[in-house]
C-alpha cells in the first residue's frame, strides 16, 4: 500500500512500457451496447439502432433480456428490400421516424445510431440526420453516430455518441473559464461531484452528457475540460476542435485517482492548496478507512483481466496501488496512449499490458498462470467458472457508480464479492 | 425496414449456433464482425453453460474490409480446426458477414480440411433464428447422414425378430425450452413402451452419430419448428416414418404414446393403463373450481402454443380468449387451433402488437415468452411461461420437463402458481371489506414487493373506438371498487362498453349492473 492520504504527486517513472498487441477473435460488445446505459442517462432522448435483426437481438439481450417494459430505444430491422434497392433505404428510415415519433411524443432527442450493416452498405445517417432534422425541429433534435462492431467495441459507443452531441452543444456566453466533466457518470456521482467543486469555490460545473437535452452544456475556447471515462478519445478531440483544453489526469477510481483528478481542475482553476488539502481530506480520510477491509481480503491476491471496457487501466492501477493486488495479465481493446498516459506511470514496471485481442490465446495465458480473480466480459465468466477459477463480470463496472471517494469502497467491493463467495461455498 | 423494440427471435445464424451448441464434435465458424460475440453469453449466461459455445467468429473490423477479409476467414477456420479437432465443421456468415460476400464454403472447401465440411446460406435480411436452426439442422443431416442412404425406391429393410425397435428424437437445441428435461422424459416413456432411441439430434449428438440416424425404424419429432424439414427428409430418403403428435399436455401424450406404439408395432395399453399423472385429479379437486372459465391469453411458439391451449380448455377449464405465435412459418396451425376455440389468431412478431391485444382482452392469465411476461408485469396480469424466448429463470435447476405425463404435472403447477388458490379468492371476496384483505392484495405467496396491479386502470387500447368515452358517476366508480380487484378491471371495461354500445354518457350504479348482467357467464 503505497498511498498516502496527503495525496502529495506520486513520483512514478516514465519508462514506455511493452504493450503486447494481439489481434483475432474477440469477446468484447460492440459500440451498440452503449445505448444500454446511455438510455438510461440523458432521459429524453431515443436511440433507433438501424441495422439487423442482430442488432436487435443484441441490445435486448445486452439489456438482460427486458430490464425495461418501456425502454428508450428501439430498432430499424433492414430487409431483403431494403438491400437489394426495391425501397429507397432513405424513405424507409423517414418512415419509420415518422412512426416513432408518433408513438413517443416525449422524444427531444433522436439518435440515428449506425450499425455494422448499415455502415457496409453506406447508408448516410448523417444526411438522414439533417433531413429529419428539419422536418422535426424544433420539437426533435436528431443526431447520428455509429456504434458499429467494425469501427466501435463496447465503450466506444458512449465516445461517438458524446462525440455527435458536441457539434450541437452552444458556445460559451461567457469569457471565464468553465469547468465540463465528460463521460457518463451515475446522478449521484454527479452530485457529489457538484458538492465538491462547489466546496472548492469553481463555480459552475457542467456536464456532458447533460441529463435532459435542455441541459448541453456550453462549449467554447475557455473551457476546460476533464475525462471522467478513459475510452472518450473521439469526443475529446472534437471539444479540443471548438477550442475547449483537455486537462491530463488520471481517471476518478479510487482514493488516489480521485484525488489526482480533482487536483487537476483544481489546479486549473487556481484553487489554493491549503483549500484543495482541507476539502478533499476528510473525504479521503473516510473512503481510506472504508478501504481497509477489502485491503485484507484482496492484498496480494492475483489478477487478469481480459479486455472489455477500457476501465482496465485505472481499474489495474487502483487494484495493484491502493489495495496491492498483483496484475498478471491487464488487457485493454484499445491504449490511448495521451489519454492514459498519467495511468501508465502509476503502474508498475513489469505489468503485462495487452491491446486488442486473440481470445483463446489469451484464455491459454489465463489459465497457465491460475490467477486468484478474472474480470471477464460475460461470454467467459461462467466457463471459467468451470474451469475453478472466480470471475468478476466486467460489465458491471460500468453499470455500478464506482467514481468518486463515495464509490472507491464499492468499487473495491465489486472485486472482493466472488472471492467471498468461492470461500463461502462447500457443496 | 421493420420497427421493433423488443424481438421473439434472433437472427438465423444464432439458430445455427443453437444447433452447433447442443451437439458435441461440431465446430462452426462464422465470419461476423467483433460485436456479434455477444450471441456467446445467451448460452454461458442465460442456460448457464459451463463451456463456451463451439464457435470461432472472424470478427473483422472495418480496416479489414479494404483488405482481405477473405484470407482472416481462412486463418480462422484453421486455427479452429487445429485446436478444437472437430469431428464436423459448419461455416457460414451472419447478416454483415453475408454483406462482404466471402463464400464462406467455398474458403473452406479450398482449406481442404480432412473432415466434413457444412456451409450454412442463412439469408439473414428474410429469416430469422427458428428457420436458421431448422435449415442447419438439416444440411447437417443431408451432409453427413446423406451418404448411408439406399438407392431410391428400395424398401426399408424388415426389423429382424426379436429386435426392439429403435427410433430417433429430433428437434432439441441448446437455448431451447426444457429441451434437456424433455428429452429425459420422452426416452423414459418410450423405454417404458419397449423402444430404443438410436439417436437425440442435435442435442447431445456428435457428426458421427448424424451419419447413424438412419439406422432408427422411424423418427420422434419433439419440435416441429426446428425438426420438421429433416424428418420430411429423412422420411423421403430412409422411408422413416415420422410423428406428427406432440406430446405436451395428459391428452396429446396419450395420443402420442398411441402414435409411437403403431409406429413401432409395439402394445400401448400396458404403458397407458399404467401410467400415472396428477393434471387430471389436481384439475377436478374442489379448489380447482376456481379455474372455470378463467379467461387466458396464449402466445409464444406455435408447438407450445397450440399444445398450452388444449390444456387449457380440456385439461384446466379455462377459457382460450387470445392465442397467437410470432413463428409465421406455422400460421397455418395456429389459425386451425384458433378456430377450435373460437378466437382471432394473432400471428405477429411484433411485440407492441401483442401487447395491445392483452391489454384489450384483459385475461386473467398469460401464458405466453418472456416477453408476455413483462407485459402482463406491467398490466398487474399474473403470468406463465411456455415457450422461449425465456430468461435465465426459466432454465430452472430442478427437473422441469413440459413433455410427457410429469411435463403435465409441471404445467399444472407453474399455470396455476401465479393465481391466487381458489380458496384464497373465496375468502377475498367474502371478507373484501375485512381490514386484513385490503383493495389491492395480490396473491399471498407473491408477498410484499411485488408489484400491485394496475389491471383495474383505464386502458387506452387503441384509437378505434369511435364512440365517446362514457364518464363513471362518483358513486359509480365508488360501486366498483366494491368489486374484487382481480375482476373489477374486466367489469370496468365490460361497463364501459356496455354504456358507449347503449350511448350512456354516465355510468350509474344502474349502468354497472345492467353491464354485468348482460355479460353475465
Amino acid at each position: 500500500m503505497n498511498v498516502h492520504v496527503q495525496g502529495c504527486p506520486v513520483v512514478a517513472n516514465d519508462l514506455p512500457k511493452p504493450v503486447r498487441r494481439e489481434s483475432g477473435q474477440r469477446e468484447v460488445f460492440c459500440g451498440l451496447t452503449g445505448i444500454v446505459w446511455l438510455h438510461r442517462k440523458i432521459q429524453d432522448a431515443f436511440f433507433l439502432v438501424v441495422g439487423s435483426r442482430t442488432c436487435a437481438h443484441l441490445i435486448q439481450s445486452a439489456a438482460g433480456v427486458m430490464i425495461f417494459a418501456e425502454p428508450r430505444f428501439a430498432t430499424a430491422i433492414m430487409e431483403e428490400k431494403d438491400l437489394a434497392g426495391l425501397t429507397d433505404a432513405n424513405d424507409e428510415l423517414d418512415r419509420i421516424v415518422v412512426q416513432l415519433i408518433a408513438r413517443r411524443p416525449d422524444i427531444r432527442l433522436l439518435f440515428l445510431v449506425g450499425s455494422c450493416p448499415s455502415e457496409v452498405i453506406k447508408l448516410d445517417l448523417s444526411r438522414a440526420a439533417l433531413r429529419l432534422s428539419q422536418k422535426f425541429s424544433p420539437a426533435v433534435r436528431i443526431l447520428n453516430y455509429s456504434g458499429s462492431g467494425i469501427e466501435t467495441t463496447f465503450t466506444q459507443g458512449e465516445d461517438a455518441c458524446l462525440a455527435s452531441l458536441v457539434p450541437a452543444a452552444p458556445p460559451t456566453r461567457t469569457s471565464e473559464d468553465q469547468l465540463l466533466i465528460v463521460g457518463s457518470l451515475a446522478d449521484v456521482v454527479e452530485d457529489q461531484f457538484i458538492r465538491l467543486f462547489d466546496a472548492l469555490g469553481m463555480g459552475r460545473v457542467q456536464f456532458l452528457p447533460p441529463r435532459n437535452t435542455a441541459g448541453l452544456p456550453e462549449i467554447g475556447p475557455n473551457t476546460k475540460f476533464l475525462l471522467a471515462q478513459p475510452f472518450l478519445a473521439d469526443t475529446a478531440r472534437a471539444l479540443e476542435d471548438r477550442g475547449a483544453v483537455r486537462l491530463a489526469a488520471p481517471f476518478p477510481l479510487g482514493v488516489e485517482g480521485t484525488t489526482a483528478w480533482l487536483r487537476a481542475a483544481a489546479d486549473a482553476f487556481g484553487v489554493a492548496p491549503a483549500l484543495f488539502e482541507a476539502v478533499t481530506q476528510p473525504y479521503r480520510i473516510r473512503a481510506e478507512r472504508a478501504l481497509v477491509r477489502y485491503r485484507d481480503l484482496l492484498g496480494g491476491r492475483s489478477i487478469f483481466l481480459f479486455p472489455d471496457s477500457q476501465l482496465e487501466i485505472p481499474l489495474a492501477r487502483f487494484l495493484s496501488r491502493e489495495l496491492s493486488m498483483h496484475l498478471v495479465e491487464v488487457g485493454t481493446p484499445y491504449l490511448h496512449r495521451e489519454h492514459l498516459a498519467e495511468e501508465l506511470r502509476l503502474l508498475p514496471d513489469d505489468v503485462a499490458l495487452s491491446e486488442g485481442q486473440d481470445v483463446d490465446l489469451q484464455l491459454d495465458r489465463c489459465r497457465a498462470a491460475r490467477p486468484d480473480l478474472v474480470v471477464c466480459g460475460l461470454g467467459l465468466a461462467n466457463p471459467l467458472e468451470a474451469e475453478g477459477m472466480t470471475t468478476k463480470w466486467s460489465i458491471e463496472l460500468v453499470f455500478t457508480p464506482i467514481q468518486g471517494y463515495e464509490q472507491a469502497a464499492d468499487l473495491a467491493e465489486l472485486f472482493a464479492r466472488p472471492l467471498v463467495r468461492r470461500a463461502k461455498l462447500v457443496a | 425496414m421493420q420497427l421493433t423494440v423488443w424481438t421473439y427471435e434472433g437472427p438465423p445464424h444464432v439458430g445455427a449456433m443453437r444447433v452447433a451448441t447442443g451437439m458435441d464434435g461440431l465446430h462452426y465458424v462464422l465470419h461476423a464482425p467483433q460485436g456479434d460475440t455477444y450471441a456467446d453469453l445467451l448460452f454461458t449466461m442465460i442456460e448457464r453453460r459451463d463451456r463456451r459455445p463451439p464457435v470461432t467468429y472472424t470478427t473483422f473490423s472495418a480496416r479489414d474490409l479494404g483488405g482481405d477479409t477473405a484470407d482472416l476467414f481462412k486463418s480462422a477456420a484453421q486455427n479452429a480446426y487445429d485446436r478444437f479437432q472437430p469431428q464436423a465443421m459448419l461455416v457460414g456468415a451472419s447478416c454483415t458477414g453475408s454483406l462482404i460476400q466471402d463464400d464462406p464454403g467455398g474458403l473452406a472447401r479450398a482449406l481442404d480440411l480432412p473432415i466434413p465440411v457444412v456451409a450454412v446460406d442463412l439469408p439473414a435480411y428474410q429469416r430469422k433464428e427458428n428457420w436458421g436452426a431448422a435449415e442447419t439442422f438439416y444440411q447437417l443431416v443431408r451432409t453427413l447422414a446423406g451418404p448411408s442412404a439406399p438407392a431410391p425406391g428400395r424398401p426399408r429393410p424388415q426389423r429382424a425378430a426379436g429386435v426392439r425397435p429403435r427410433c430417433n428424437l429430433l428437434g432439441p437445441t441448446a437455448l431451447g425450452f426444457r429441451h434437456r428435461d424433455d428429452i429425459v422424459e420422452i426416452t423414459s416413456l418410450l423405454a417404458k413402451l419397449g423402444i430404443d432411441v438410436n439417436v437425440t439430434a442435435p442435442m447431445g449428438a456428435t457428426p458421427a452419430d448424424i451419419a447413424g440416424l438412419g439406422e432408427a425404424d422411424f423418427n420422434v419429432v419433439l419440435y416441429p419448428e426446428i425438426a420438421g424439414q429433416t424428418a420430411s427428409w429423412l422420411q423421403r430418403t430412409f422411408g422413416q416414418p415420422f410423428t406428427k403428435t406432440v406430446p405436451i399436455g395428459v391428452s396429446a401424450t396419450r395420443e402420442f404414446v398411441e402414435e409411437v406404439a403403431r409406429l413401432a408395432g409395439v402394445d400401448a395399453s400396458a404403458t397407458l393403463a399404467s401410467a400415472s399423472t396428477r393434471l387430471p385429479w389436481y384439475s377436478r379437486s374442489v379448489d380447482s373450481t376456481y379455474l372455470t372459465g378463467k379467461r387466458v391469453f396464449i402466445f409464444g411458439d406455435a408447438t407450445h402454443a397450440v399444445a398450452a391451449a388444449r390444456i387449457a380448455s380440456d385439461e384446466l377449464g379455462f377459457m382460450v380468449v387470445g392465442l397467437g405465435t410470432y413463428s409465421r412459418e406455422f400460421g397455418r396451425e395456429i389459425r386451425d387451433a384458433a378456430k377450435r376455440y373460437d378466437v382471432e389468431p394473432l400471428i405477429t412478431d411484433d411485440y407492441l402488437e401483442v401487447e395491445a391485444k392483452i391489454a384489450e382482452l384483459q385475461p386473467e392469465l398469460v401464458l405466453g415468452t418472456q416477453m408476455e411476461r413483462h407485459i402482463a408485469k406491467r398490466l398487474g396480469i399474473p403470468c406463465a411461461v411456455i415457450s422461449a424466448p425465456v430468461h435465465v429463470q426459466d432454465f430452472p435447476a430442478r427437473y422441469a420437463p413440459q413433455m410427457g405425463f410429469e411435463g403435465a404435472n409441471v404445467i399444472f403447477d407453474t399455470w396455476v402458481h401465479p393465481l391466487m388458490m381458489g380458496l384464497e379468492e373465496h375468502l377475498l371476496a367474502m371478507f373484501k371489506d375485512d381490514f386484513e384483505f385490503k383493495d389491492g392484495t395480490v396473491p399471498s405467496h407473491l408477498g410484499a414487493g411485488h408489484s400491485s396491479p394496475v389491471a383495474d386502470r383505464p386502458v387506452q387500447v387503441s384509437v378505434s373506438e369511435s364512440n365517446i368515452a362514457a364518464v363513471w358517476a362518483a358513486d359509480a366508480e365508488k360501486e366498483l371498487h366494491k368489486i374484487p380487484f382481480f375482476v373489477r378491471g374486466k367489469a370496468r371495461r365490460n361497463t364501459e362498453r356496455f354504456a358507449n354500445e347503449n350511448g350512456v354518457a354516465t355510468i350509474t350504479i344502474e349502468t354497472l349492473y345492467d353491464a354485468k348482467a348482460h355479460y353475465a357467464r
